[in-house]
């Protein structure tokens, strides 16, 4: 059952008298005890839909349900949803005020929304993630803390509020190889014990392909493919998942695309990635006669489907029948 | 050791071209050796041994890879190798850049070296960038600072450096903070190739970046040393970008060095359980074993001030025996056949004695012996790769 849901959102910014089109129509569902991941480069919106999902940004066009029902943005509903839907942010040691003991920063949560209990509340969220026993780190500093053990203090403050959806801005991004794994691990523990949900935001394929049941990759403010985790990134449609899966490390035969993450204040006509498609400059576009429609004809937006969708005229063109 | 071992300096441009195309193994010289390299930072708390007795050899045009996590000693034995670091740090052993220890460099002579013989592409290029000057000034910088250029020639330089790392000249006009963060990393990458160095140190260069933008500056990398013969030593957490780009990997742990060996071998067929738990923790996306099963390492990195005895990683070591508590470790040959038998051929040249000709000839006997670079071995610190912890534990 659908949880959390946009519905063809906008978010719109102005920069420097430019209109900057940051979410430009997505359609995304996260299901009750599901993990999506939503991946993309720096610049695509991935961060701007994050934070419209948790109320942080009121979208220009579209809307927001959680439950069903539209989200509201008077200060009352949107405390209240904060409780249901947590943020996980990206950099722990940022996010950690240096001068609050763990104790304190966990119990902040449940201080604002006046939760009984506090005391308990803390030291369960602090063994659910991970930090045993939790009186011993009541006391301590974060500087005290290493990288791993910090973001499990940032998710305990998520935990104490007992929310139903985090959503989790790359969370393993300024951590360690060696405790990535485990801060992953400790993700599907926490939808295996408590049925989380969770909206994971991030550029690291290997942590969808690690964590996530579904997938969305998201170019200049549209999701331009989307599906089960094991079929978009085993067989990709679309000729920009082929190209960041392709720069693995692993990878046999890399597709660097030129250039940088294009500007959503000038979002190019017909297809959004035509400018920088391998598929069109090396073309097989032309070959299947989509290279006109490339060009100039725009493409639908996704619907939040479960299965696998994808926003290309030429993977179209191949899937119909010759 | 004054005796340079690399080519004299005079050596005429075009027969360095002709040296550079022969296969790494027969091409000769150190360029850069280090010799039980120790690095104490001193605190109020007492000396923290960061890096505990590294010894590694870097050959000409070789890209190599040091991983490990936070606090393994990684950047501190690079920021250590041009004399980087705070005064409270306390670096012993002998660091050889072509022949001559830079430990014991004058300031003047120090001062030549960076830039010209070795430079550095910092982590963050954002904030090793200076934001209130305009790029190309910074990249003609070091061109101006070392005499090596007119500032009309460094115009022209400037210009050149930058098509090089794949920006428009027009950039040069640029300040950092209109620049992308990959822009960023090649204006970094252009600062440290304009003196022509023989070596480039980089810290975790493309740590900070997405995936598409980090494929583009690694794929400038491989080909800049590979066009230009340039020796790498390369520092990331990620053993899977180090083993894409680099010839061989020094895996750290608590500030020592406990496997090293040919990138594939370390990557794929790590003998280090902590090396084992880096290549695992970047998943292959496609491989069935880690959807839905993210491996790490328990426990976390150890207190400097306070390691344990015998080997340092025995707190975390998933394969640990009672011995590992007592018994120190060293880097032992980890390529032994199932019988328990070293493989013949040669030894690793950082493990060679000194004044020992490092490693036998191959044995058609066609290199003359001088010439002969050893095929580097792959070595661990971990007694698993010893024939007796078998039977111990059974």
């Amino acid at each position: 059952m659908t949880l959390l849901e946009a519905i063809d959102v906008h978010v719109e910014f102005t920069a420097r008298g430019r209109r900057a089109r940051a979410v430009d129509g997505v359609n995304l569902a996260v299901g009750e005890g599901e993990i999506v991941a939503l991946v993309g480069e720096s610049g695509c919106g991935k961060t701007t839909l994050a934070r419209t999902l948790l109320g942080l940004e009121r979208p220009a066009s579209g809307a927001v349900r959680y439950g069903g029902a539209p989200l509201t943005y008077s200060t009352r509903a949107l405390k209240a949803y904060r409780r249901e839907v947590q943020l996980v942010p990206q950099d722990p040691t940022g996010s950690l005020n240096p001068r609050h003991t763990v104790y304190e920063a966990v119990a902040e949560g449940p201080r604002i929304h006046g939760l009984p209990g506090e005391r308990e509340r803390v030291a369960s969220a602090l063994s659910r993630a991970g930090l045993r026993p939790p009186e011993r780190f009541f006391p301590v500093y974060p500087h005290e803390l290493s990288g791993g053990q910090r973001q499990r203090v940032v998710i305990a403050g998520a935990l104490a509020l007992e929310p139903r959806v985090l959503v989790a801005d790359e969370p393993v991004a300024s951590l360690d190889a060696s405790v990535r794994g485990e801060i992953l691990a400790l993700l599907l523990r926490l939808r295996a014990e408590l049925g989380l949900s969770a909206l994971v935001v991030t550029h690291d394929l290997g942590l969808a392909w690690n964590i996530a049941d579904r997938v969305a990759v998201m170019y200049l403010g549209r999701i331009v493919e989307s599906g089960p985790v094991e079929q978009v990134l085993s067989a990709p449609s679309h000729p920009y998942t082929q190209a960041l899966l392709s720069v693995l490390p692993e990878s046999p035969s890399p597709i660097v695309l030129g250039g940088e993450p294009p500007d959503p204040t000038g979002i190019p006509g017909g297809c959004r990635f035509h400018p920088r498609c391998q598929v069109l400059a090396g073309g097989q576009a032309a070959e299947a006669g989509v290279d006109g429609r490339c060009r100039s004809q725009p493409l639908d937006i996704l619907p939040a489907a479960p299965g696998s969708r994808v926003a290309c005229h030429f993977a179209e063109a191949g899937r119909a029948p010759a | 050791m004054t005796q340079r071992e690399t080519q004299p300096e005079t050596q005429p441009e075009t027969q360095r071209e002709v040296r550079r195309e022969t296969p790494p193994e027969t091409r000769r010289g150190r360029l850069l050796e280090l010799r039980d390299v120790a690095v104490t930072y001193r605190s109020a708390a007492g000396d923290v041994p960061a890096v505990r007795g590294v010894s590694l050899t870097l050959g000409e045009g070789e890209a190599l890879g040091v991983a490990g996590e936070s606090g393994s000693g990684k950047s501190t034995l690079a920021m250590a190798l041009l004399r980087l670091l705070p005064k409270t740090a306390r670096v012993t052993g002998g660091i050889l850049l072509d022949g001559e220890d830079v430990l014991t460099m004058s300031w003047g002579r120090l001062r030549a070296v960076r830039w010209a013989s070795a430079s550095v592409v910092f982590q963050g290029a954002q904030h090793a960038l200076n934001p209130v000057r305009r790029v190309g000034a910074q990249i003609a910088e070091p061109l101006l600072v070392h005499g090596t250029a007119t500032p009309a020639r460094a115009r022209t330089r400037v210009a050149e450096l930058l098509e090089q790392v794949g920006l428009p000249a027009w950039r040069e006009r640029s300040y950092p903070h209109e620049l992308s963060g990959g822009q960023r990393q090649r204006v970094m990458i252009a600062m440290a190739l304009a003196c022509e160095p023989h070596l480039i140190i980089a810290d975790e260069p493309t740590t900070a970046l997405d995936v598409m933008i980090q494929a583009q500056v690694l794929a400038l990398i491989r080909t800049l040393i590979a066009d230009r013969g340039i020796s790498l030593i390369m520092i990331s957490h990620d053993l899977s970008v180090l083993a894409a780009t680099c010839d061989r990997l020094a895996v750290m742990y608590a500030g020592k060095v406990v496997e090293t060996g040919p990138s594939r071998e370390v990557f794929t067929a790590a003998r280090h359980p902590y090396s084992r738990a880096l290549a695992e923790a970047f998943p292959t996306v496609g491989d069935l074993a880690s959807r839905m099963a993210p491996r790490g390492l328990g426990g976390d990195p150890p207190d400097p001030m306070r390691l344990p005895g015998g080997c340092s990683f025995r707190p975390r070591c998933p394969v640990a025996l009672p011995s590992c508590a007592t018994r120190d470790v060293e880097l032992w040959p980890a390529d032994r056949t199932p019988d328990g038998q070293i493989p013949d051929g040669p030894a690793l040249d950082a493990q060679a004695p000194d004044g020992q000709a490092p490693g036998a000839p191959p044995p058609d006997g066609r290199i003359p012996p001088e010439h002969a670079r050893p095929v580097p071995r792959h070595t661990a610190a971990c007694v698993h790769v010893l024939p007796e912890p078998a039977k111990e534990s059974a």
